[in-house]
């Protein structure tokens, strides 16, 4: 065996022209999902969900990316990324797209939404000074009942430092100064000597609002007079001389900081794991600043003193024309009374026919293979799966991986009566779940107690797959039933993210789940997979294969076409083969929901690579790859996406969908998405996307599209069953 | 339908696995689970000759975890076996114990021929390739942690097993002792093996031509197994060139690559890579044409010796033949008569079937007996003189496949007694193995085998056509011969008194005198 052998290939589409910048990339995601709030074509409350939906992205995306930027920057890490852009490069782009974008998301909420609302009788109130006197009773009651009691003014002086500003909290910054006829306060700067000047005499102080406290506060309504609105920072500051009663209020401002809040945890060093994330947890809220948000006219003193104290640099600081963190309007958007104002065309989540209410589960899976396709189709199955499984008194043992879970999820309260009714419950629960892992460790535990075997993930790995085994000792032995899906076991999120699952009992998946519960138990690896392929170790190669393959059937003059709908895709190995498959002529065309690095129209590149993204009513997160393989297609589905995290430090699954009915619903949910002409933007090959000119293209919402087929479907499969008449099964000749 | 489900536990020295088994007399074996811990018993056992306490705890921690998971599948019957690192570990009772007392798995130690036969029997179960491939010349390489087994088909039958300590592990551990650089593994592997396969082959290859190798070991198999790797048009099976092709290719790549190319953690290459080594070079030096690796393991055997016993399968071959074949080929080696040891075969054999309810004993005993009368003289290769213990000694110091520890030792107790002064169980000056029970067996088979041998006392197979019956306490030996027996009859007292003192039966010859 030699020591070294020269392995590196020549990479002959590695220059960095052929890649967009990761971060930019999803900066660009983060305006499409703009776009759908300035789309007029959406109902006016979608339109308010989505602007939250995009504040709510760019603080996860400042929190996680930018402070990871960050933490680069301090480290002194000098390389480019692929896009041949260094950290401090990086950066700089960063921030100057967001200011750019922060600008259109104001322009969108003063100019577009706040007139619209008010065309609808929605009045939302930028200042407190706008209230009437009738409604300034009604706020300073409102203050000092509910809001007075949960403040805690934090001011600074000689004995405080500057208070500790918790990350994403919204707060107002005042500067205060004693009145004359005020005695000696707890705030006064003790200073020896000197006169002080004016401004010397200003403190300063901060008040958080309350996150425990409703944003929105509706003001009493007039008989036919608009609902009208008002946001708890300006009920605090109208009020804030009632906080700081020796003082005079110079100025009060709103400010929002943002702090680093990636959660790296040396695995290797970390002898328990759970307490390790309890520690991290703790430390998150006093990360490094990295954005602050101010109101735009805020007083320059109190600007400064506060760019001072965080130790932030301009380009950090973003003044912002309108309410700080436009994540209150989803909770807008769950305002009683404002139906008419939302989305109801897109069916409620219709029942898989093969899986019936009330049936036996295990038995209409015996019969075949089932596929389900959310939130088109209701995720009630899976958890019948778990629940049934439960009281089944043939089940032996169910194992499933966790990773994020609805607060009050039947399935956790599934396992634990199957645990408590004696079945073997193996449950591995990924605590690493970004900002999930408070509740996740709550209710592991909680499981633990009712006698699950519950493994808190592997150490160093991200446990992302999404897999449930039943073990039934049936009449005729043991068979196994498996589910495996795109999607988490989460019933909330299942009504809002589309995502693909199937339903087993084959042999050869059975074989491979159990594999996979032993590996991780922390048992050796199978010798060998049937079906199912598993990332780290094995499911990039299987890509790369893939993908390979189709380069070497466009190479042979077979027919070669790859089809690949996922969440991300910037993985240099998985982009680079893409490339050589265009370059071999091989069709590509991509579904990317969110970040995708690589360059569609590159001449000799990536001519026939068309990438599409597709932002609707649902936050498309299936992931399904069609290979078309000489005319043999294969198709699979998988928990990864085409990012190194998920290849390279992640436990996924792909599964292969091989019956051929569940296979053709596969691949006309990837042509339907495909031809999609209303929530479709395609990428340009400069990188930016745009919508798809309509010009003589049918109007296809695919979102709707397949809510109203499972809506058919549902109807069909009830109508069927419900019919009295005898069908006689026709035998071929 | 009745199922019995079947676990299997391999404590071998390099991994602790577990396999769950459903029987079934419809549908035969199903595995339906298999779970395997990496544990390195192996470098304890091999460097230190003890398994450390970390090491015990360790198998206590994960015996318990599998004992829950057998009761999970609500498991009816479980064998759990140790081998090699086990086997050759000087604390084996205070670990076994220990394990038995903290997870209640009782665990038995399996002699490495047993051990093998396991395996062997794995490899038959896979019914129609095994079965072909045999139809010409075949070695079953089984590549373990501390030692290989080679062993050699002729005609259907298997006529040859050694024994080589080239295990993988032990191979790993030398090559640490050396310091070689990893450049200089495959020239030292190889000057390490085929040092010890030109004896084996110059001994028992001579002129057998070796057509067929099947491959039994954890490492190279799984890959062998993947068609994706190695080609060919069936999985597992590999023709010779491609699979030295095969190897030279690996050879060239470091161990990340190595692992990365054929899809396995970057820890078991070295393993892997030794076993490969050792194939190459088996397969090198008996010129074979094709591989075999049916990808079985020791707990595939398991299952099937249980199956087997508890009739939920029927044999798919006849493993009793094997052990025959395999004595033969022992007694030929020690210039053992054929004639002389057929005569005493048959005669010893009629006398266990006319005594069968005297003696209670069953087929295994009489499989011991038949190998005793095919061995029964082994010793005048050495010496004329001490034959009794010169049997003795040969018998125990040679392989016979199939057979546990204890059984080897019958036979050559049975053999020694059939030509020295029995040793009564409470005269014995040694500690022994052997218990009251089997220091009874041995009684039993040689007070048989001292009859058969008394019959053909002159060697002139006068008693071949012997009948035998049991009437009014005593054993009537029939004789039809022409022939003077008078050298038999005068002989045979002392053998009747010991029959007698064994059976409460006295054996009396009748001789019926024929034209």
């Amino acid at each position: 065996m030699a020591t070294t052998v020269a392995q590196e290939e020549k990479r002959q589409f590695s220059d960095p022209a052929y890649y967009l910048n990761r971060e930019l990339s999803w900066l660009q995601f983060n305006k499409r999902v703009l776009s759908e709030a300035r789309n007029k074509e959406n109902p006016l409350f979608e339109r308010l969900k989505f602007l939250s939906i995009t504040s709510s992205n760019l603080d996860e995306f400042f929190m996680v990316r930018v402070a990871s930027l960050k933490d680069m920057e301090n480290a002194g890490y000098k390389k480019k990324d692929f896009a041949g852009m260094t950290v401090t490069e990086q950066l700089e782009a960063v921030e100057n797209e967001t200011h750019e974008f922060v600008e259109v998301q104001y322009s969108t909420y003063n100019r577009s939404l706040l007139p619209a609302l008010e065309q609808e009788g929605v009045q939302v109130l930028t200042s407190h000074e706008k209230l009437s006197e009738e409604e300034g009773a009604f706020v300073d009651h409102f203050f000092e009942t509910e809001v007075y009691p949960v403040l805690t003014p934090m001011a600074v002086d000689s004995s405080r430092p500057f208070p500790l500003i918790r990350n994403k909290t919204l707060n107002l910054g005042a500067l205060l100064q004693r009145k004359k006829d005020a005695g000696r306060g707890i705030l006064l700067r003790q200073k020896k000597g000197g006169k002080k000047s004016a401004e010397q005499e200003l403190e300063f102080a901060a008040v958080q609002v309350p996150s425990g406290l409703a944003r929105i506060v509706r003001l009493p309504k007039r008989e036919g007079g608009p609902e009208k609105i008002i946001l708890l920072e300006e009920v605090i500051r109208r009020n804030m001389p009632k906080l700081f009663l020796n003082y005079d209020i110079v100025c009060v401002y709103p400010f929002r900081l943002m702090r680093n809040a990636d959660l790296s945890i040396d695995e290797d060093e970390a002898e328990d794991l759970l307490k390790e994330i309890e520690k991290q947890l703790k430390k998150r809220q006093w990360g490094q600043a990295i954005r602050l948000e101010v109101e735009s006219g805020m007083d320059e003193r109190l600007l400064m003193l506060l760019e001072r104290e965080l130790e932030l640099s301009p380009n950090e600081i973003y003044t912002i024309d309108g309410p700080l963190d436009l994540t209150f309007l989803m909770k807008m958007y769950g305002l009683p009374g404002f139906d008419a104002l939302k989305e109801h065309s897109y069916p409620a989540p219709q029942e898989v026919p093969e899986l019936p209410a009330g049936c036996n589960i295990f038995e209409e899976i015996r019969k075949g293979d089932i596929f389900l396709h959310h939130p088109y189709e209701t995720f009630r199955p899976v958890v019948d799966f778990v629940a049934q499984a439960a009281s089944d008194p043939e089940v032996l043992a169910i194992k499933q991986t966790l990773y994020r879970v609805s607060g009050n999820s039947p399935i956790i309260a599934a396992l634990a009566r199957a645990a408590e009714n004696g079945k073997q419950v193996t449950v591995l629960v990924e605590l690493k779940a970004r900002f999930d892992e408070e509740n996740n460790i709550i209710w592991a535990k909680m499981l633990e107690k009712a006698g699950c075997h519950v493994i808190y993930g592997l150490v160093g790995l991200k446990t992302h797959s999404k897999i449930t085994l039943v073990v039934r000792g049936e009449e005729d032995g043991i068979r196994r039933y498996v589910h495996l899906a795109t999607g988490n076991y989460n019933d909330s999120t299942a009504k809002l993210y589309t995502d693909v699952g199937l339903f087993t009992c084959k042999e050869s998946f059975g074989e491979d789940a159990t594999a996979v519960f032993n590996m991780l138990s922390g048992y050796s690896e199978p010798r060998s997979w049937n079906r199912l392929s598993l990332a780290p170790l094995w499911l990039k190669d299987r890509f790369l294969y893939l993908i390979a393959r189709e380069t070497e059937h466009a190479r042979n003059g077979e027919p070669a076409h790859i089809i690949a709908k996922m969440n991300s895709l910037c993985e240099p190995g998985v982009m680079n083969a893409l490339y050589e498959a265009s370059a071999a002529g091989v069709k590509i065309d991509l579904i990317v929901r969110g970040i995708c690095c690589l360059r569609v129209g590159i001449p000799g590149v990536s001519e026939n690579i068309t990438v599409r993204s597709i932002v609707g009513n649902f936050l498309e997160h299936s992931r399904i790859f069609y290979f078309e393989n000489g005319g043999r297609c294969e198709v699979y589905a998988a928990s990864a996406d085409w990012m190194p995290r998920n290849l390279d430090r992640r436990v996924e699954i792909m599964f292969p969908l091989e019956d051929e009915e569940i296979r053709d619903k596969a691949i006309h949910i990837l042509q339907t998405e495909l031809a999609d002409t209303l929530k479709a933007h395609v990428m340009q090959p400069d990188g930016s996307y745009e919508k798809v000119d309509r010009r003589g293209k049918e109007a296809v919402n695919s979102q709707l599209v397949f809510g109203k087929e499972a809506a058919h479907a549902a109807k069909h499969g009830a109508e069927r069953a419900n019919q009295r008449l005898f069908i006689p099964e026709v035998r071929a000749e | 339908m009745a199922i019995r489900r079947f676990a299997a536990i391999d404590i071998g020295s390099y991994e602790l696995g577990l396999k769950i088994f459903e029987c079934t007399k419809q549908n035969g074996i199903r595995a339906i689970d298999h779970i395997t811990h990496r544990i390195d018993l192996g470098s304890d056992t091999y460097n230190t000759g003890k398994i450390s306490h970390a090491r015990v705890e360790e198998l206590k921690r994960v015996l318990t975890e599998y004992r829950a998971i057998m009761e999970n599948y609500r498991v009816t019957d479980y064998k759990a076996y140790g081998t090699s690192a086990i086997r050759e570990t000087d604390n084996a009772s205070i670990v076994l114990n220990q394990l038995e007392q903290h997870t209640g798995i009782r665990i038995d130690i399996l002699s490495n021929s047993e051990q093998r036969f396991l395996d062997y029997k794995s490899i038959a179960s896979k019914g129609e390739g095994f079965t072909k491939i045999i139809e010409k010349g075949t070695a079953i390489v089984d590549i373990g942690g501390g030692s290989i087994q080679i062993s050699l088909f002729a005609k259907d039958r298997l006529v040859e097993t050694q024994n080589l300590k080239l295990g993988v592990l032990r191979l790993y551990e030398q090559l640490h002792h050396v310091d070689a650089r990893s450049s200089q593994y495959e020239a030292i592997i190889e000057e390490l093996v085929n040092s010890q396969l030109m004896v084996f082959k110059n001994l028992y290859l001579k002129e057998r031509e070796i057509k067929n190798i099947i491959i039994v070991d954890d490492y190279i198999s799984a890959v062998m197994q993947r068609r994706s790797v190695m080609g060919g048009k069936e999985a597992g099976y590999i023709d010779a060139s491609s699979y030295l092709a095969f190897m030279e290719k690996i050879s060239s790549h470091n161990q990340q690559d190595i692992a990365k190319a054929l899809d396995i953690a970057d820890d078991k290459v070295p393993l892997l890579y030794i076993s490969g080594v050792l194939v190459k070079c088996v397969v090198q030096a008996m010129g074979a044409e094709l591989i075999w690796a049916p990808g079985v393991t020791l707990c595939d055997g398991m299952v099937y010796e249980f199956a087997e016993q508890n009739k939920i399968m029927l044999p798919t071959h006849d493993f009793d033949e094997d052990i025959i074949a395999c004595a033969r080929t022992i007694s030929k080696r020690y210039k053992g008569s054929k004639t002389r040891s057929e005569t005493l075969e048959t005669i010893a054999l009629r006398i266990f079937e006319a005594t069968k309810q005297i003696h209670g004993l069953g087929q295994r005993e009489k499989l011991l007996l038949r190998i005793a009368t095919l061995l029964h003289d082994c010793g005048k290769y050495i010496s004329l003189v001490n034959l009794a213990e010169c049997s003795y000694h040969i018998i125990m110091s040679t392989e016979i496949i199939g057979l546990s520890h204890i059984e080897r030792e019958i036979i050559a107790n049975v053999v020694k007694f059939n030509h020295s002064n029995f040793v009564y169980y409470e005269q014995q000056e040694t500690v022994s193995d052997l218990g009251r029970e089997t220091y009874l067996v041995i009684a039993k088979l040689t007070a048989i085998l001292r009859i058969a041998n008394g019959l053909d006392r002159s060697h002139k197979q006068k008693f071949r056509d012997v009948g035998i019956t049991v009437r009014d306490g005593k054993m009537i030996i029939s004789v039809s011969t022409k022939e003077d027996i008078t050298l038999e009859k005068g002989l045979f007292t002392r053998r009747a008194d010991f029959f007698e003192e064994i059976f409460s039966v006295r054996p009396v010859i009748k001789q019926k005198r024929t034209l």
